[in-house]
């Protein structure tokens, strides 16, 4: 349905809809309604309070790391966190975790963003880098593999920083910031690459507890624009710039489509994450087999985690180890010792 | 938040991508002298290049492309049981490739079953009938009358260069499916669609009407089975659609081979075949087909379409990859021809699709209602969430029972409005909704029809 909004006239500007006493200084993103500042902080706060108790993400005493690149969505993620965590008497004991992957001029930036946020929300954090705990940055990967495939490198190393990191600081639970925006795209995305094992996984709110560590998604019902718009009012401070790496990637077609289908029927983000939640998908097909990496001992579907095969590729020179669908059994074992480059010393 | 590369290969490496591919022939290196076959190899390509078939780039003959196309046609007809020696058949033709194509592979089953009766000595197997319907949407479109006459005229002539065997041709006015006389009928119908103000909701429920009319023209004439056009391309669309909408639960039962919901089973042979390869076939055997009205959608479907072209040009097997996801899903208990008991071929089609599935015995079990206008099952647990506060109205029953979907986009939001949207709607719909119960009843009776005595619930 036509948003209610465009029918008045834009004249005058109205009272907020909801208090009636304030002018409205928006029109808020997923409902178009027009309200005033102060109303929206409330329903952007009480709508994640309430994902969080009816969700029951979290139990009083836990120690949370909040996964913080120094964008929006974090920063936004670990106000609110702190915020709802003061007010409600969550009892969680939050940290903030960082990943550096070693890209400059983007990533050294955005740390500046993290530290400058350790102070202003007073909470302790904790940088892990790639360099540390594999031996490579990203620049020296892009160096090596160009321009193609680097984003699968980055998301599978980061995962696993994050979890390593997470056990450094021996917290029960990791939250990001993936927001309903983020997740509606992975619904289609994961449609259009024919994932159906992923597609029953990605609306879930909670994932990996039966891993290291959970990680849970507050903001999984909070629309992107409304998180700008948060951190635009409340003059939070971020970093705002794409990663200097992320080519045309394939997310994009589904992040464009997505931006279309906001401007005609905002509730669709919504409803996109509603089918993926009520689709038909045999639990038999849901979770692949689990068991540990052989070689580091992080939890892993086959017989070497994927951080440790794309390691490997980077170590011996095959940049191409772990991209696509071949396995690499029949590369492995004809070699000789390898020269690794220094690994991080967790195991788990 | 940044990309997720988490094992997949999403970075822009979509020129590397093998995941979608069904079964493409490993690097076929394009050397200057192959411009043959690749399946005969002894044939041209069909010139231009895209002599496609499956999604996949392979380059075949023009023969060679023919016989893949209707071949998948036949599989679809045979492993789904969709057509049977007694079946009274209606295509449903728009005038469109698709279900030009449909007709016309219909049409030359029907003869080769008419061929092998001719010839076999005994006559046992019956030929299956073949009829045509025609939705005359006019109501919809004024389209000045002797546009229209001309418009019936050429489809009548296609259906009547496909005999023999002589196919009736059925003209249906969309308006049919009110009771009252042909013109406040076509007020009514259009005062209907207009109390819609969402676009897509408004397209959605004309879909709905088209579907109605077929039903009741292929009920009144003794119709067995009702063939739709649909193809790869549009079934993809249907997936996004659904999913946008919120449809998500529903989505397994409308892309199926075989949608027993309604009356006259609905079948989907053309299911596996795009639209480029449609379009191709016509191209080349000069088959003869009509512009779409409704050719241009507007809204969510017309942003879809633009979409799901785009991600085709990127790479063509996208639409098959959708479906193929789709297909994953678990249909539903009416997504099969309804069994007969000694009709071995469709319990050999049931087994197998229990098995692809892994159907558990629940997952079988009907679900509790449907929504009255667009039909989707609705899955118990979003029932409980329809609350209504005007239990005293007309339509006060009415509207929980439809899905959140079509009470966004279709039902009006206003009290006055909803109540004159009511009167309108056409009796069927009301009637579905009044029996919802009925539906389950009927399939818990189909599950003990052999016991019973009576053929009704009193006894009598």
């Amino acid at each position: 349905m036509e948003s209610k909004a465009t029918a008045q006239s834009s004249g005058r500007v109205r009272n907020c809809s909801i208090c009636n006493q304030t002018k409205a200084a928006l029109k808020r993103p997923k409902t178009l309604e027009q309200i005033c500042r102060e109303c929206f902080y409330q329903v952007f706060e009480d709508e994640i309070h309430r994902v969080i108790v009816d969700n029951h993400l979290f139990k009083p005493g836990e120690r949370i790391a909040i996964g913080a690149s120094g964008g929006k969505d974090s920063t936004v993620l670990a106000y609110v966190m702190a915020e709802l965590n003061r007010r409600h008497n969550y009892g969680l004991d939050l940290f903030l975790l960082s990943v550096d992957e070693g890209i400059t001029g983007y990533r050294d930036d955005s740390l500046e963003t993290v530290k400058r946020n350790e102070i202003q929300y007073g909470l302790p954090l904790k940088v892990v880098s790639y360099k540390d705990l594999y031996g490579w940055t990203m620049d020296e990967i892009v160096k090596m593999i160009g321009l193609k495939n680097n984003c699968t490198f980055c998301g599978v190393f980061r995962r696993q920083a994050l979890d390593r990191g997470a056990a450094l600081l021996k917290v029960d639970k990791v939250v990001t910031g993936h927001n309903a925006d983020d997740i509606a795209e992975t619904v289609i995305l994961n449609i259009l690459r024919g994932d159906i094992a992923r597609l029953g996984r990605c609306t879930s709110i909670t994932t990996g507890e039966d891993g290291p560590i959970p990680r849970c998604k507050p903001f999984k019902y909070t629309y992107e624009k409304e998180i700008v718009m948060y951190a635009y009012f409340k003059k939070l401070d971020y970093f705002s710039t794409e990663c200097i790496y992320s080519p045309n990637a394939y997310r994009g077609f589904a992040r464009e489509f997505i931006k279309d289908l906001e401007r005609i029927r905002p509730r669709a983000i919504l409803d996109i994450i509603k089918s993926g939640e009520d689709f038909r998908i045999a639990t038999s097909t849901k979770m692949p087999e689990q068991g540990t990496c052989e070689r580091c001992g992080y939890i892993s579907s086959q017989k070497w985690c994927k951080a440790c095969v794309l390691l490997e590729g980077l170590n011996r020179g095959l940049p191409k180890l772990g991209i696509g669908r071949r396995g690499i059994d029949n590369e492995r074992n004809s070699r000789k010792s390898i020269d690794n480059k220094k690994c991080g010393s967790l195991d788990f | 938040m940044a990309c997720n590369g988490t094992g997949g290969c999403d970075s822009g490496c979509y020129k590397d991508e093998n995941d979608s591919t069904n079964g493409v022939l490993p690097s076929v290196t394009n050397s200057s002298n192959t411009n043959l076959c690749l399946k005969c190899k002894s044939s041209e390509i069909i010139a231009g290049g895209t002599g496609f078939s499956g999604g996949t780039n392979m380059k075949l003959c023009a023969d060679c492309f023919r016989g893949n196309l209707y071949g998948k046609f036949k599989l679809a007809v045979s492993a789904n049981g969709m057509i049977s020696p007694s079946d009274n058949v209606l295509v449903a033709f728009s005038g469109g490739t698709s279900s030009r194509v449909a007709l016309q592979f219909v049409h030359e089953m029907q003869v080769k079953s008419q061929k092998n009766f001719d010839a076999s000595r005994d006559r046992s197997l019956p030929v299956f009938g073949v009829g045509v319907a025609f939705v005359d949407e006019s109501a919809f479109h004024t389209l000045p009358s002797h546009e229209l006459d001309k418009e019936i005229e050429e489809i009548k002539l296609i259906v009547d260069e496909l005999s023999p065997p002589t196919k009736a041709f059925h003209v249906i006015p969309i308006e049919s499916i009110c009771l009252s006389n042909s013109n406040s009928a076509k007020d009514n119908l259009n005062e209907l669609l207009n109390a819609v103000s969402d676009k897509t909701g408004k397209e959605d429920l004309m879909v709905q009407l088209r579907m109605m009319s077929l039903q009741k023209t292929a009920l009144e004439n003794g119709y067995t089975k009702l063939v739709l056009g649909s193809c790869t391309s549009r079934l993809a669309c249907h997936v996004i659609a659904s999913t946008v909408k919120g449809q998500g639960y529903s989505l397994a039962a409308d892309i199926q081979y075989v949608d027993s919901r309604w009356e006259i089973p609905v079948v989907l042979p053309i299911r596996d075949c795009t639209l480029q390869e449609l379009n191709m076939l016509c191209k080349l055997e000069s088959l003869k087909t009509m512009e779409l009205h409704n050719g241009s959608r507007a809204g969510i479907n017309g942003l879809i379409s633009s979409f799901v072209k785009l991600l085709q040009e990127e790479n063509p097997s996208r639409e098959c990859t959708i479906v193929r996801t789709a297909g994953k899903l678990t249909p539903f208990h009416f997504n099969k021809i309804p069994e007969e008991a000694d009709d071995c071929n469709l319990q050999l089609a049931s087994q197998r699709r229990r098995k692809k599935f892994n159907l558990k015995s629940n997952e079988l079990l009907p679900p509790e209602s449907y929504c009255p206008l667009c039909s989707s099952p609705l899955d118990k647990n979003s029932i409980s969430n329809l609350a209504f506060e005007n239990g005293h109205t007309s339509y006060g029953s009415f509207v929980p029972k439809c899905c959140s979907s079509c009470q966004f986009q279709i039902l009006p939001k206003e009290p006055l409005h909803m109540e004159q949207f009511y009167s309108l709607l056409p009796q069927p719909i009301t009637d579905r909704a009044k029996d919802g119960s009925c539906r389950s009843q009927r399939s818990i009776r189909e599950q003990i029809q052999d016991c019973l005595l009576s053929d009704n619930e009193d006894g009598t």
